[in-house]
């Protein structure tokens, strides 16, 4: 005798956090029983096997259905097919946009396109996560951006407004979003020791001070419908400013200003550092790797380079030289601060705002 | 004119992209109401469109307002072709029909098409203006309340209870003719969901003609049953109990402590009442006991109840009565004369109830059914229904002769049900026979006497279980001692009944659900052969189902069932029975003796050994069931107990009524044989398969408990957390050599796998308990069975709640403050409107569980009020601001008449809806289990949107009464239809009435601010 069809529905929507997660998770049905009953559930419960999977089944089936509604996630505060207790509904929301570092890490920076998405086999195989979980994240990484794309205003508070997020996951997904928007290169092997949180973190700084909507004086839109070359206010890093970073090339162009300003900072860090002299001696070669990325951002091509440069450039042959994070962190705010006494460099503000981030997205990546 | 009916459609959302070139929909929507037709503009390229229309109105008749239904269409408006519809509303616009039900209908309602689904909402606003009319030679009867509950309803008091009450009403299944070739299936899924709405609109006005006439003003305990007789037309049917209903407040009478706002006193007739003088007075009795001191007073004369059946139902002569006056005292003799008088004079002394009033049950003699098969012809004249009421009125003749051998005047707990395979068609009866007090079926009933008399009755309820017939005239052989509570009366070793428990019972230890399954074959054969067949299989099915309960019902320890319903279901080629119930201890009845296996061939030493091991393992399980159900009745010596009538011992007897044609009709009596052991006999097959299914029976995990009636004795401190769910299950059966074990085997096991399905499903909320658990089986083709349970799952504190009123107050004073900042969504009239209604008994919980001790649950004992004055505007202000960006609010269902921890304040109005659902594209919307899943959530949210609508928070006495699925994997279709019923209401938890009332009393709007919580 078999089960032709059996349904469980309750008036207020049954979810079973555990089944959730081996539904995210990308589990066949059957996988998700064996994983289930492995867990020792039939041993404290005195289920059946059959119990087990007639109660899988059901959870499979509404959350199938419920997935159209995570879509749009305001959606599922409104409908009235299923009566979710408002924590409920948060929590499903949240756990259906949660994604793997695994995965996220292979993505990230990558143009959201049908071309990727065909690499999702290989991403699967390579992180363990399963095609079916890799597949939603995917779609999850594609949908947000492209709702929130063409919007003004923050961008971690437009993702939150339309897909209900917690703060924390809005903020990643804003990272996502920047990364998915200028394609950085983040899958060199060289750039593999950064954690997706490390990139995220840089990502919220560039967007709170490298886009046009970090100016605060936001550029006057008209009619944002007809002038749709008006760059979008947190997604694109500010093209003018990018320009203007050109003007720091004198920082290392002119040799007088460099000398002077590599005396200021041996000045000062002298006796402070344990790798003074390593420090004195590449002196040149990092100040320039740091200006040059600067000038270079206007090319699109260099822009998706930053990591790997500032990698090559800074933190490889700091790390080669064996300094401390402290050494670092004393050498960059030393390096910063000394361009204010260079009386003849005229672009203090456009330097900070530069440094101010560049500086903090250094300290971060700096670990092994 | 007495009638104007307003209409405005706001706003529409989340609608389906109808224009795939834009992604986008130009909707507009189309308002019917009889032959009158509105439309609104077409709302252009949106999915959310906001119509802002005009008032709509429609000048009807109230004849047509109970009829038809409101019909709202929403459609794609298409320039070059036709416009496509998106899907339809339909709303029963009774529940405004009534002057205190709710005023007004608005919300947001599931846009609903029979091929799609829901596909977006939309925001309607309905209103009606009802002018006085005073033509005594109406057809309609607006006004009189209808109610599912199968008890007097919380906010009511019953001042007279009138009796039966039904009507059917026939006509020709849309889905059958022949235009049905050429139109669509959506446009004949229409057709038949309108039928059944205008046709059940018919029902309910008749209905209501009748009640007027008794002069009644409700009818509780309303049934409609739809019965889908294929080729030969479509029955609405409906039963109820007529009564004369008081709003509790409004009566100063009821109990001194109950405030009564003076305004509320306008209301209480709400119908127009010829004779104002009713419930004035009438000759009071002071009664001392109840059995016996009945003052022989007039015969009450009342004019009898008129009914449009032209058939002659004289009671059959010699039936019962001549057994009146015989022997048993002439207390009894009196009593049963004047219940007699009082009841005689109905064509059908039935109640659709299954509670009642205290004092208003005196004795119940037991359960009493009839099953009649009838072969379907086609209904020629659809406005002469006279065959079908002929049918009905046959087996209540029969019911009312059984009850009568019982030597009960009435029938309570009164239910009928069909079972419809091809052209055969088993209809059934049943209820349970009782002798009442006629107090509440007359006119001069005195008021307030009944509260008086309840403390100084029969010690601690007994007076029920007394048995009415005469102990030496007994209708079946049974086996008597005297009462174990008053050791006046005698009472039977066990009692069946199809009502709940009545609320002054007093039971020890906790029940539990038992259950009954019979599979028995049946060759495949027409028309009048079949019906013969069935008939011949008929009594010895409901032979078997008996024993099994018997057996069942010892193996638990105890000694009575309350809730009885024995389903038989007719396939082509099987019937099927299911009986469920719920098993208590009563204090009143024997300890019921054990199980005891005989074998017949007692020299063979194997045998003999597997005999005795049986025998161990049963003996087990009874000790185990004690301990699980916490059974354990105080010793009694043997010799205060009555020695038992002599008898000799039986196992069961069988009263066969033979009526012509090929119908049957069975009595059942309910003597097993002596007390001390109940024998089994396992040579036979059929007792060793009794056996075996007795110690198949799992019971529920620890921490899980479960019944079939409105409560669990036993427990009584539920927590406010329920969870009502539908689930639903269809099973192929392998046909190869299909035998009754085999069959019984794989019912039985799909029913128990359902059970521990549900407990798995339902483990995280331990301790609970299934109440109402109601289980239907059908057999929709050759090789499929489809049960279908409804229940509701209730949280109770594990631990006695010994809450103290201070930490309640504090929990309360917590939540109220969050409270605050939730949503409110019904509209500011209907929460001033009702408050007047409230009385409030918040007291309720402590008493409960003072009292919990004794195992009675305080439902009914408690009657605290607290005052209720009306709300500041001010106050009401401050809770209704946050309602703006309100989500959507939380509707509770429920299959019980009550929610626990909360007090109904308002009964809104009857909730009965139709649904067809149907797919061609079976497989993309995930099969048979994703149709259905999809369709019955589906069913709810409409159910819970039209509760929304009038201002409700729940629906409570909740059914699902029909659901038929028939599918065709090979054409990748299927079909559903889903009928459910309810009451909508509004509740107040009880723990905010606490907190709130002291300073300012509470807003009826509140309960939806409770959408925090976890809802059901």
């Amino acid at each position: 005798m078999t089960n032709e069809l059996d349904i469980f529905v309750g008036n207020t929507t049954l979810i079973d956090e555990d089944v959730y997660r081996l539904w995210l998770d990308g589990y066949s049905v059957n996988d998700a029983v064996g994983l289930r009953v492995r867990s020792g559930i039939l041993e404290q419960t005195g289920a059946t096997a059959g119990v087990l999977q007639s109660d899988t089944m059901d959870h499979y089936r509404t959350f199938h259905m419920l997935e159209r509604l995570l879509h749009t996630p305001p959606k599922l505060l409104h409908q009235l097919v299923f009566q979710i207790p408002p924590s409920r509904q948060a929590l499903l929301i949240e756990r259906y946009y949660t994604f793997d570092e695994a995965f996220v890490r292979e993505v990230l920076g990558k143009k959201l396109s049908k071309g990727t998405k065909k690499d999702l086999d290989d991403i699967s195989t390579k992180t363990g996560v399963t095609l079916k979980s890799c597949r939603r994240q995917f779609d999850n990484f594609k949908r947000v951006f492209k709702v929130v794309e063409e919007m003004r205003g923050s961008l971690a508070g437009n993702i939150q407004q339309h897909f209900l997020l917690s703060d924390r996951l809005a903020r990643d997904y804003a990272a996502v979003v920047f990364f998915a928007n200028n394609r950085f290169e983040t899958g060199k092997k060289k750039l593999q020791y950064l954690t997706f949180g490390d990139l995220a973190f840089c990502a919220e700084l560039m967007i709170q001070n490298w886009t046009p909507g970090a100016v605060g004086e936001a550029p006057p839109f008209p009619s944002p419908s007809l002038d749709s070359q008006v760059d979008d206010m947190d997604v694109d890093l500010d093209k003018e400013f990018l320009q203007d970073l050109k003007e720091l090339k004198v920082l290392v162009a002119d040799k007088d200003l460099l000398d002077l300003h590599k005396s200021l900072v041996c000045t000062a860090l002298r006796g402070k550092l344990s790798i003074f002299p390593e420090m004195e001696a590449n002196f040149k070669n990092l100040s320039r790797g740091l200006v040059n990325i600067a000038s270079k951002l206007t090319h699109t091509k260099d822009v998706r380079d930053l990591f790997v440069d500032l990698v090559e450039k800074f933190i490889e042959p700091c790390r080669s030289d064996r300094w401390l994070l402290n050494d670092v962190r004393l050498f960059l705010n030393q390096y910063s601060a000394s361009v204010h006494s260079l009386d003849g460099f005229r672009h203090q503000a456009l330097w900070d705002r530069y440094m101010v981030t560049l500086r903090s997205c250094l300290l971060r990546m700096y670990h092994d | 004119m007495p009638g104007k009916l307003k209409v405005k459609i706001v706003a529409g959302r989340h609608l389906p992209v109808m224009d795939r070139a834009s992604d986008l929909t130009d909707a507009f929507v189309e308002v019917k109401f009889g032959n009158t037709t509105f439309k609104t503009d077409v709302y252009h390229k949106s999915l959310n469109p906001q119509w802002n229309s005009e008032w709509f109105k429609f000048e009807v008749d109230d004849e047509d307002l109970q009829d038809e239904p409101l019909q709202i269409t929403v459609l794609d408006h298409d320039t070059y072709s036709a416009n496509d519809a998106i899907g339809k509303v339909y709303i029963d616009i009774d529940p405004l029909l009534y002057s205190e039900a709710a005023t007004v209908i608005s919300g947001w309602f599931p846009i609903y098409d029979t091929i799609h689904g829901i596909r977006g909402e939309i925001n309607v606003v309905v209103k009606v203006d009802l002018f006085n009319d005073l033509n005594r030679f109406r057809q309609s009867s607006c006004g009189v309340k209808f109610f599912c509950t199968t008890s007097i309803p919380k906010c009511y008091r019953a001042v007279i209870i009138h009796g039966f009450v039904e009507e059917l009403v026939v006509n020709e299944d849309p889905e059958y003719q022949w235009i049905d070739r050429i139109r669509t299936p959506r446009a004949s899924n229409e057709a038949r969901q309108r039928l059944i709405s205008l046709m059940s609109g018919e029902l309910q006005r008749k209905i209501g003609l009748k009640v007027l006439e008794m002069r009644g003003n409700a009818v509780v305990g309303y049934l409609q049953c739809f019965d889908l007789e294929g080729e030969s037309g479509l029955v609405v049917r409906a039963i109820g109990t007529a009564c004369t209903l008081d709003k509790l407040s409004s009566t100063a009478a009821f109990l001194p402590a109950c405030n009564s706002p003076s305004k509320e006193m306008k209301e209480i007739p709400f119908n127009e009442d010829p004779n104002p003088n009713t419930h004035s007075s009438g000759p009071s009795t002071p009664l001392k006991n109840q059995t016996y001191s009945f003052s022989p007073s007039k015969s009450y004369s009342r004019q009898s109840s008129s009914s449009d059946t032209d058939l002659s139902l004289t009671p059959k002569t010699g039936m019962g009565s001549g057994s009146a006056g015989k022997e048993g005292g002439p207390f009894k003799a009196l009593l049963r004369q004047q219940t007699q008088s009082a009841l005689e004079q109905r064509e059908f002394p039935f109640f659709t109830l299954t509670a009642f009033p205290p004092g208003f049950l005196v004795h119940v003699g037991g359960v009493v059914s009839a099953r009649s098969v009838k072969l379907l012809d086609r209904i020629h004249n659809p406005d002469e229904p006279e065959t079908r009421d002929a049918w009905w009125a046959e087996i209540r003749q029969e019911i009312k002769s059984h009850a009568k051998a019982l030597g009960c005047h009435a029938v309570v707990g009164y239910s009928e049900s069909t079972s419809i395979c091809e052209e055969v068609c088993i209809l059934s009866a049943s209820g349970t026979a009782a002798v009442l007090n006629p107090r509440f079926l007359q006119d001069g009933t005195v008021e307030g006497c009944l509260e008086q008399r309840q403390e100084e009755n029969l010690p601690a309820g007994c007076g029920f279980c007394h048995i009415p017939y005469d102990e030496l005239n007994m209708p079946f052989p049974a086996h008597l001692t005297y009462c174990y509570s008053c050791r006046k009366q005698k009472v039977p070793d066990v009692l069946f009944t199809t009502i709940d428990l009545p609320t002054d019972a007093t039971v020890i230890g906790k029940g539990c659900l038992i259950q009954a399954r019979l599979c028995r074959l049946k060759k495949k054969a027409q028309a009048e052969a079949n019906a013969t067949a069935i008939s011949n299989l008929l009594p010895f099915m409901e032979y078997e189902v008996h024993t099994q309960l018997m057996n069942k019902l010892k193996l638990k320890g105890m000694n009575a069932l309350f809730g009885l319903r024995i389903q038989i279901t007719v396939g082509e080629n099987m019937l099927m029975g299911l009986a469920s119930a719920t098993g208590v201890y009563l204090t009143a009845l024997p300890t019921p003796g054990g199980i005891q296996i005989a074998g017949k061939t007692p020299n063979d030493g194997s045998y003999e050994q597997h005999i005795s091991h049986m025998q161990k393992k049963i003996n087990d399980t009874i000790a185990k069931n004690k301990e699980l159900y916490e059974i354990n009745p105080p010793e009694i010596p043997e010799e205060i107990i009555g020695s038992p009538i002599p008898e000799p011992r039986q196992r069961s007897r069988l009263l066969r009524s033979q009526s012509e044609s090929s119908d049957e009709v069975i009595e059942l009596d309910l003597s097993h044989g002596k007390k001390d052991a109940f024998v089994l006999e396992i040579d036979d097959t059929d007792a060793m398969e009794d056996v075996h299914s007795l110690l198949t029976d799992v019971p529920p995990p620890s921490g899980f408990y479960s019944c079939n009636t409105e409560i669990m004795p036993g427990i009584n401190n539920w927590t406010s957390e329920i969870q009502m769910f539908t689930s639903v299950r269809v099973s192929r059966l392998s046909n190869i050599n299909l035998t009754n074990q085999t069959l019984n085997k794989n019912f039985n096991d799909l029913c128990e796998n359902l059970l521990k399905s549900l407990y798995f499903k339902l483990r995280s909320m331990i301790p609970c308990c299934l109440c109402h658990v109601n289980f239907t089986v059908s057999l929709p083709e050759d090789e499929l069975i489809q049960v279908t349970v409804t229940a509701v799952a209730i949280t109770f504190d594990k631990h006695q709640a010994v809450q103290t009123t201070k930490t309640h107050v504090e929990k309360s004073l917590q939540r109220a403050s969050t409270d605050n900042e939730e949503l409110l969504q019904f509209p500011l009239e209907l929460c001033t409107d009702s408050l007047a209604s409230h009385t409030f008994s918040p007291a309720k919980e402590h008493l409960e569980s003072a009292s919990s001790n004794s195992g009675i649950p305080a439902a009914q004992r408690a009657v605290s009020v607290e005052k209720a004055s009306p709300l500041t505007e001010g106050h009401f202000r401050q809770r209704s601001a946050p309602c703006a960006n309100s989500t959507v609010g939380v509707v509770k269902m429920t299959p019980l008449s009550f929610i626990p921890g909360a007090k109904i304040t308002k009964y809104l109005g009857i909730i009965n809806m139709f649904f067809i659902r149907e797919t061609t594209s079976l497989r993309e919307e995930g099969g048979v289990s994703g149709f259905l899943h999809a369709f019955i959530a589906e069913v709810f949210a409409m159910v819970r949107a039209h509760v929304a609508a009038l201002g409700g928070n729940a629906v409570v006495s909740y059914i699902m009464k029909q659901c038929v699925f028939m599918e065709n994997p090979n054409k990748n279709q299927a079909q559903c239809l889903i009928n459910v019923s309810g009451d909508a209401v509004i509740f107040v938890r009880e723990s905010e009435l606490e907190i709130i009332s002291p300073q300012q009393p509470v807003a009826s709007c509140q309960p939806a601010c409770s959408g925090g919580e976890i809802a059901t």
